[in-house]
């Protein structure tokens, strides 16, 4: 029995092992000669650091030191950090509402947009529809259509119906357009579930709405977390479809728009602005490097809407 | 007991067949409408206002075309934008093909593709503020506060308005847009190099190659397809950029762009017909190479 030849070992894993063992000077020199790979890579992760970790600093600093000398002499004494700038941001500049809007904006948006999507990706690739490819490739095809060809005809619409500046209206918008990619997404998941699965499900009568919340939901899990932390991130880092509908009242404007008002306004306050820039950049941040895999699975999946 | 079942069975196959068109229409359609009240209809719509004036009250034709590709002010939004696509998209895509086949050789691998990526996690208007940050200008003899300014002054130079010089000022932010994307293009080569068999690259190294060698003649090829979806993805990108612009200069001292330019004319200037034919210009250019990149998914999912 054990002198059953070891199948698991593949030929990468016996190409890899040195033939010789290495000596010490050998190991050295390898080491030496990768040095400059190691500089570069590190030399660039620092490069791409510089410009949040100076954004970071700042914002814990004295208005009267961010205006008087650059970030990097904080870590020369006295050190003299504050939290006074989060605190006038988030009280006297409205942030705090803006961040509550951006949540309210984005949570239930991401959330009808994958409701809707799915329901319509399982009709996609599970139901019975005449013309149904055609339809999808419609829909699919819309993904072309930029949110500029949109703008004046919808806000015509709200202005109708009174929902310019409404939550509402946002939240219908960013659905519609988060569809195309969704269903697009969804629908190419659906269709590679085991077909044996649902059509066992049908004949011991289950109805579509059974199969659709029952199997075909929780099976889905993974690809819904990443359409869902995908659109939800989308929707948070929105600035267009905020700006356009919900205009600029602190009541409804989100953080984005909250910011990019600040600029036009503080445009040299940089107390206020670092500050303030962080307090958009925390959940994104916090989502990021929480759920990365899911987060890269969205973006690998995402590479197509653009 | 079979004889039992059989009718019972048929039965509620009719049944199902009699809700299936009923039902199937209820899935799809909260979803079609939406596409056609917030896409379909607006495009069109669009596209004929286009030929209106600015109020859309009378007809004018092509008008508002003529002017988008005669006037000065609308082509340096055209120059702008060609800027964008060719540094922005190519800069990112040769770092991130760079950065991946680098990092693929350390063993930090995770961290330092980690740190690359953070900036996709920020949003355009956050990266807009960190990035006027960088760009901070103050007069020469002051201190400069901006990590920029102050490089570049601690090296003998004059320190440079980034931002309003125009001279400089469309390269600066097309440098933020590269901090940005640059992780994405790595992110996305790096999936594609980790599905080069181990096999093949080794094979290579056995039998004499170098690195160089290696990368030119089997990742490169082999990564080919990859890095036409990331450069197409940029150049959507390129194409419509909007919030980098608008926050950090408004689309002033030429650095205008087609999106922000729209922005511009439907609430600066209430000019609608202009507007429209500008979103009408951005679709087109669109079109072309978005359908290239669908095709490709398609294929890939078929």
């Amino acid at each position: 029995m054990s002198a059953v030849p070891d199948s698991s070992r593949s030929l990468a894993a016996v190409l890899e092992e040195p033939v010789v063992p290495e000596k010490l000077s050998e190991r050295i020199a390898r080491r030496v000669a990768r040095g400059p790979l190691h500089a570069v890579i590190i030399v660039v992760c620092l490069i791409w650091m510089v410009p949040w970790f100076g954004l970071l600093v700042s914002s814990f600093r004295p208005k009267a030191d961010i205006a008087s000398t650059g970030w990097w002499t904080a870590f020369n004494p006295p050190f003299q950090f504050t939290l006074q700038n989060y605190a006038d941001v988030l009280a006297a500049q409205g942030l705090a509402r803006g961040f509550l809007n951006s949540l309210i904006i984005a949570v239930p948006a991401t959330l009808i947009t994958m409701f809707v999507a799915a329901l319509a990706a399982y009709a996609f690739s599970w139901m019975r529809i005449p013309g149904r490819n055609l339809l999808f490739l419609v829909v699919v095809g819309l993904l072309v259509v930029p949110i500029q060809m949109t703008l004046i005809p919808v806000l015509r619409i709200f202005a109708g119906l009174n929902l310019t500046g409404t939550f509402l209206g946002v939240w219908l918008a960013h659905t519609a357009y988060g569809l195309p990619f969704a269903i697009f997404l969804l629908r190419n998941f659906f269709v590679a579930l085991p077909k044996d699965l649902l059509e066992s499900a049908f004949l011991e009568g289950a109805s579509h709405f059974k199969a659709f919340f029952r199997i075909v939901l929780p099976l889905s899990v993974p690809s819904l977390a990443a359409l869902g932390i995908f659109q939800f991130l989308w929707l948070w880092n929105d600035l267009l479809v905020a700006l356009v509908y919900l205009g600029g009242s602190r009541q409804v404007a989100p953080l984005t728009v909250s910011i990019s008002n600040l600029v036009s306004s503080f445009g040299s306050e940089w107390h206020l602005l670092t500050a303030a820039a962080f307090v958009s950049m925390i959940l994104p941040l916090i989502v990021f490097f929480a759920l990365q895999r899911y987060f890269v699975q969205g973006i690998l999946a995402g590479a197509v809407k653009g | 007991m079979d004889e039992e079942k059989a009718p019972h069975l048929l039965k509620r196959l009719t049944r199902r067949l009699k809700t299936v068109r009923l039902s199937a229409w209820m899935f799809v359609a909260p979803a079609l409408v939406l596409l056609a009240v917030f896409l379909v209809y607006p495009s069109l719509s669009t596209l004929y206002l286009s030929f209106f004036d600015r109020t859309s009250a009378q007809f004018v034709g092509l008008d508002n075309y003529v002017h988008l590709f005669t006037s000065s002010e609308t082509l340096i939004v055209f120059r702008n934008n060609l800027l964008w696509l060719t540094l922005f998209t190519g800069v990112s895509v040769i770092m991130g093909l760079v950065l991946a086949v680098l990092t693929n050789l350390v063993r930090y691998e995770a961290v330092a593709k980690a740190l690359i990526f953070v900036p996709m996690a920020v949003s355009f208007t956050a990266a807009a503020v960190i990035w006027r940050f960088m760009y901070i200008y103050r007069p020469p003899g002051f201190t400069q506060t901006g990590v920029v300014n102050a490089i570049f002054t601690s090296l003998g130079g004059d320190p440079i308005p980034w931002i309003q010089d125009t001279g400089v000022n469309n390269f600066a932010l097309i440098v933020a847009g590269i901090w940005m994307w640059t992780g994405f293009a790595m992110i996305v080569l790096s999936a594609g190099l980790k599905g080069i068999p181990a096999e093949v690259l080794e094979a290579a190294r056995v039998d004499g190659a170098n690195e160089w060698q290696v990368f030119r003649r089997i990742i490169f090829p082999m990564l080919r397809p990859v890095v036409v979806v990331v450069a197409v993805t940029l150049t959507i990108n390129a194409l419509k950029v909007f919030d980098l612009v608008y926050v950090m200069t408004f689309g002033n001292y030429n650095t205008d762009v087609i999106a922000n330019r729209m922005f511009k004319e439907m609430f600066t200037f209430g000019n609608f017909g202009r507007a429209s034919a500008i979103a009408v210009v951005l679709l087109i250019t669109i079109v072309p190479i978005m359908l290239l990149n669908i095709r490709r998914f398609r294929r890939e999912a078929t």
